[in-house]
């Protein structure tokens, strides 16, 4: 498949030259996905796709054009360039200024993701067996009314080819799975999930993912737990110390750090759909983002972690990077591209283009946007904890359209006094400015605790693409946080 | 239904549509599918094929920035053989591909085991037509979008704004058909202007979606936007609390599309709907009746489910009182109902949902409405909207875009926008006016038709920074 995939992205690049584009590049993909769900017992969803095609990206008469066809033929490819062509020349009709880019080397390279197990090689037998019998594990929890697990697998293949000279190849194996009790009683609905709610763990990785999970070990203590939260005491209102568990603490750096970053949110170019950002270009260097504790970095590179946003190069040609986004609480840089690098003084894109498949275009996305470890020791945090709530597995979260104002609920939270874990407590939420509660950070669990969650549903863009993003999180502890907001009346 | 050739005509600039398939090349892949399969040992083959040919101009910053035409074509095949059955999907229509999909399907499924309850594939169904397919939509250009892009970004400028948004135009075309004799095709045309206007430190926000590009006007959608952000720009910040809210319609409809899978009979039977202990009980207010409806003038989407049932009009809330669920084949002989062609495509764990919900509205306007409320907040619209609690169906969210201060009848000043924790269940018991419905569309939920209402004790819990 290899030659015939650098042969449509050459067909493409010359086509595109020839009708006028000073620029092109090219991404052929070849998508191969399976998914598995059970619910009470039974197999839901079993399922497996494939999708390939190529997508071209054109700069003519200084505007931007795309096109992409599934038509993998000599005509369907050429055709599908002289459209983004047409397309790019329609934008100069109503372009602001011309297209600048970043220079940047070609590369000629080829690269796969590590993985030990392939799972799309592990047999489905194995893989169902697993699920039912987890699910089978938490049926028997007494109070449960619904059991779901769910894996998925995904190997991506793709071919980006630039006018510039660049031809690279890369492969990605992704692995997911997660499970999830649910107990209706007495007019409430209760939920636990494992290792993560909405689908799990995702990572870079292969089945050794799943086996690293140990269901059968969790699935009886969340049932339980989904069981248990009826009887739990409510999540008081308050403003108090609050201890995120990773997994919360994940989606908590994404949603306040991760997205406000993104350079072309900041730019206004998102401003109609997914928003803008209070990290207007003043701020750079000078904003104090966080305590002093919190250092957070943007790093598509594998030393990082097998995570949802490493790779090689990001689908504008771009090898990954590391960015300091957050140095000893100061704000120190942005999620940028090729387009949007010299606006914020680079003379470089940092990485961060991505795109969902061949049939959308490559946009600013958060790679691995991560919490570095801190000092603490889990039991020592807890410890030194004399009354606070510790929150674990997120249930609902949302943040305003410039990033400020969130407001999260978990599945379950612990009450904390004199230093122990004493009771749990249902319905647990907290709200806060993102500054003012980054900044009231004072504590940071050691690498021991760290783990690099991956977000796989990150919404962006118009036509919408769905992006998996890493994010390395250990528990963190917060003072002064409201509490409890969700549920007030 | 208009065929999808006519889309190839050229009308002023280069057309993005060339080459979608013919009804008769549609037809001709699912016919080949089950000619492949009858090779094999599915005992029962079903065929779905998707074609999608979208368009859509994206502006921010007063010009064009994201340019982006795809042409997707995807088969999906489920075979089912001995009460095991399974789903394999392709965007290869070579014979080999299809042969392979089918393989995959079946082998996918002999890993399983037996299902006793999976029903055999549906016969030959007969369907009521609607027609969708605009040929003025269809024949679009990027020239044409590029346009109304210019236009507004010439309003925005002279305005001393700056405009954001998108224009989208496109075609999709769907087919099933199974090896019982079932057969259903359906083709519409879609297109929507979405638009932005930013006026330092204020924005405000106006959309519009239909079959039919020329039932909206981008310039007028552009100038609306323009003068609610200018009337935002000199906020002030209130205290949260209770306030009575006129939700506009694109703020109900993002509210109310979170009902989505409450009314599917698999929700309820899994015990994870709000409707669960509620069916025939007065929920809501006497004056909201919902109906899914399909056929409904001002809906869009095809007539059959996926599993090619035909969709069925259904009252789902009748004066405040759940009626109804909507059923797929599965779900209904476990109710001992009939389907009412809501499933989705097999196999699936969540059974159906409603997707053309209708909302019976009312007879007033936003303009009565703001008339007759002496203190309260006129809503433009609503973001990352959230489940809370998903029995009491508490939703959490922020405004966004315009939110203003209506004092004695009449819009006095904006106001910084604020986060909500509201239950729907007490929202739809608090619905003092409502408009007549229309087709909302928003960017929470899919399009429904919805009116504006005006709520009263609508729960705001915190307020943001601008």
């Amino acid at each position: 498949m290899a030659n015939s995939m650098w042969d449509f992205c050459t067909n493409a690049l010359d086509t595109a030259k020839l009708r006028g584009a000073s620029y092109g590049d090219v991404r052929a993909m070849h998508l191969r996905q399976r998914d598995l769900t059970t619910k009470n017992g039974q197999v839901g969803t079993l399922a497996q796709s494939e999708s390939i095609g190529i997508g071209v990206r054109v700069l003519a008469n200084g505007a931007w054009g795309f096109a992409s066809t599934d038509r993998l033929t000599r005509e369907g490819v050429a055709a599908c360039a002289a459209q983004a062509v047409s397309i790019a020349k329609a934008s100069a009709l109503a372009k602001r200024s011309n297209v600048v880019m970043a220079p940047e080397k070609a590369y000629v390279d080829s690269w796969q993701s590590p993985f030990r197990k392939d799972p799309l090689e592990i047999p489905l037998e194995t893989q169902l067996a697993l699920l039912l019998a987890a699910d089978a594990e938490m049926c028997k929890v007494k109070g449960i009314t619904l059991t779901e697990t769910n894996m998925q697998f995904r190997k991506i293949d793709s071919w980006f080819a630039s006018s510039i000279g660049s031809r690279i190849h890369q492969r990605k194996v992704i692995s997911g799975c997660g499970i999830g009790a649910t107990s209706f009683q007495g007019g409430e609905i209760q939920k636990r999930s494992y290792p993560n709610s909405f689908g799990g763990q995702h990572a870079l990785e292969g089945y050794e993912l799943v086996e690293s999970l140990e269901l059968m070990k969790h699935a009886p203590v969340i049932a339980g737990e989904a069981a248990a939260l009826h009887a739990a005491a409510q999540c008081p209102e308050k403003f108090g110390t609050l201890i995120l568990a990773g997994n919360q603490l994940g989606l908590q750096i994404h949603e306040s750090i991760g997205h406000p970053i993104e350079l072309d949110r900041v730019l206004g170019q998102e401003a109609n759909f997914a928003g803008t950002s209070f990290l207007t270009l003043d701020q750079l260097n000078k904003l104090k983002y966080a305590s002093s504790i919190v250092n957070v970095v943007a790093d598509a590179r594998l030393d990082h972690g097998q995570g949802l946003g490493t790779f090689a190069y990001d689908d504008e040609g771009v090898p990954a990077q590391c960015t300091d986004i957050i140095k000893d609480g100061k704000f120190r840089g942005y999620l940028s591209n090729r387009e949007t690098a010299h606006l914020v003084g680079l003379d470089r894109s940092s990485g961060t283009m991505r795109t969902e498949s061949w049939n959308r275009l490559p946009i600013i996305r958060m790679t691995n946007v991560s919490l570095l470890p801190g000092t603490w020791d889990y039991d020592d945090l807890i410890a030194d904890t004399p009354d606070g709530i510790l929150m674990d597995t997120n249930r609902s979260w949302s943040i305003d359209d410039r990033r400020y104002q969130f407001q999260f609920s978990t599945e379950i939270g612990w009450e904390i006094k004199g230093g122990k874990k004493v009771r749990m407590l249902k319905n647990p939420s907290y709200s806060g400015i993102t500054t003012e509660f980054w900044n009231s950070c004072d504590a940071i669990c050691k690498f021991d605790d760290w783990t690099l969650w991956g977000t796989p549903n990150c919404g962006k863009g118009q036509p919408m693409q769905t992006m998996g993003t890493g994010h390395g999180a250990a528990p963190a502890r917060f003072r002064n946080v409201r509490i409890g907001t969700a549920f007030s009346k | 239904m208009t065929s999808a050739p006519s889309a190839r005509k050229k009308s002023g600039g280069e057309t993005e549509r060339a080459e979608l398939l013919s009804p008769r090349e549609l037809r001709g892949i699912i016919e080949t599918v089950l000619r492949l399969a009858k090779s094999t040992e599915a005992v029962e083959t079903e065929v779905h094929v998707d074609e999608v040919a979208d368009a859509l101009t994206r502006f921010a910053n007063n010009g064009i920035h994201q340019n982006v035409f795809e042409h997707v074509v995807t088969v999906s095949v489920r075979t089912a053989a001995g009460g095991r059955t399974a789903r394999a999907t392709t965007n290869r229509l070579d014979q080999d591909s299809l042969r392979a999909a089918i393989e995959v399907s079946l082998s996918l499924a002999h890993n399983l085991p037996r299902d006793p309850k999976l029903l055999p594939m549906p016969g030959k169904q007969r369907y009521r037509k609607v027609n969708r397919f605009i040929k003025a939509t269809a024949a679009v250009t990027p020239e044409d979008r590029a346009r109304a892009v210019r236009l507004a970004c010439d309003l925005a400028a002279k305005k001393g704004q700056v405009a954001a948004g998108i224009f989208s135009s496109g075609i999709s075309q769907a087919a099933v058909g199974n090896s019982r004799g079932l057969f259903a095709t359906y083709s519409e045309t879609h297109s929507q202007f979405s638009i932005t206007m930013q006026e330092d430190p204020a924005a405000s926000w106006a959309k519009a979606d239909s079959a039919n590009v020329r039932e909206f006007h981008p310039q007028k959608l552009a100038e609306r936007a323009s003068e609610k952000a200018h009337l935002a720009v000199k906020t002030q910040e209130l205290a949260p609390g209770r306030y009575t809210v006129i939700l506009e319609p694109a703020a109900v409809l993002d509210l109310v599309g979170f009902f989505f899978y409450d009314f599917a009979a698999t929700a309820v039977q899994d015990k994870r709907s709000c409707l669960n202990d509620r069916m025939g009980k007065q929920l809501f207010g006497k004056n909201i009746s919902i109906v899914d409806d399909v056929f409904h003038p001002l809906q869009k989407g095809a007539p059959f489910d996926g599993e090619g049932m035909p969709r069925q009009r259904v009252l789902v809330v009748d004066r405040g009182v759940p009626k109804n669920l909507v059923y797929s084949r599965a779900s209904a002989k476990a109710a001992r109902r009939k389907p009412t062609g809501h499933g989705f495509a097999l196999p699936n764990e969540y059974g159906e949902a409603p997707m053309n919900l209708v909302f019976s509205g009312g007879e007033s306007t936003v303009e009565k409405m703001v008339a007759s409320t002496d203190r309260g907040l006129l809503v433009t619209r609503l973001w990352y909207i959230r489940e809370v609690d998903p029995y009491e169906k508490v939703m959490t969210g922020m405004t966004r875009d315009g939110l203003f201060l209506v004092e004695n009848g009449r819009v006095t000043s904006a106001v910084k926008n604020f986060r909500f924790n509201q239950s729907l269940i007490e929202m739809l018991r608090n619905v003092e006016l409502m408009s007549p419905a229309v087709r909302a569309t928003g960017e929470e939920s899919f399009e429904m038709v919805v009116p504006a209402m005006k709520v009263r004790d609508f729960h705001f819990s915190e307020v943001t920074k601008f």
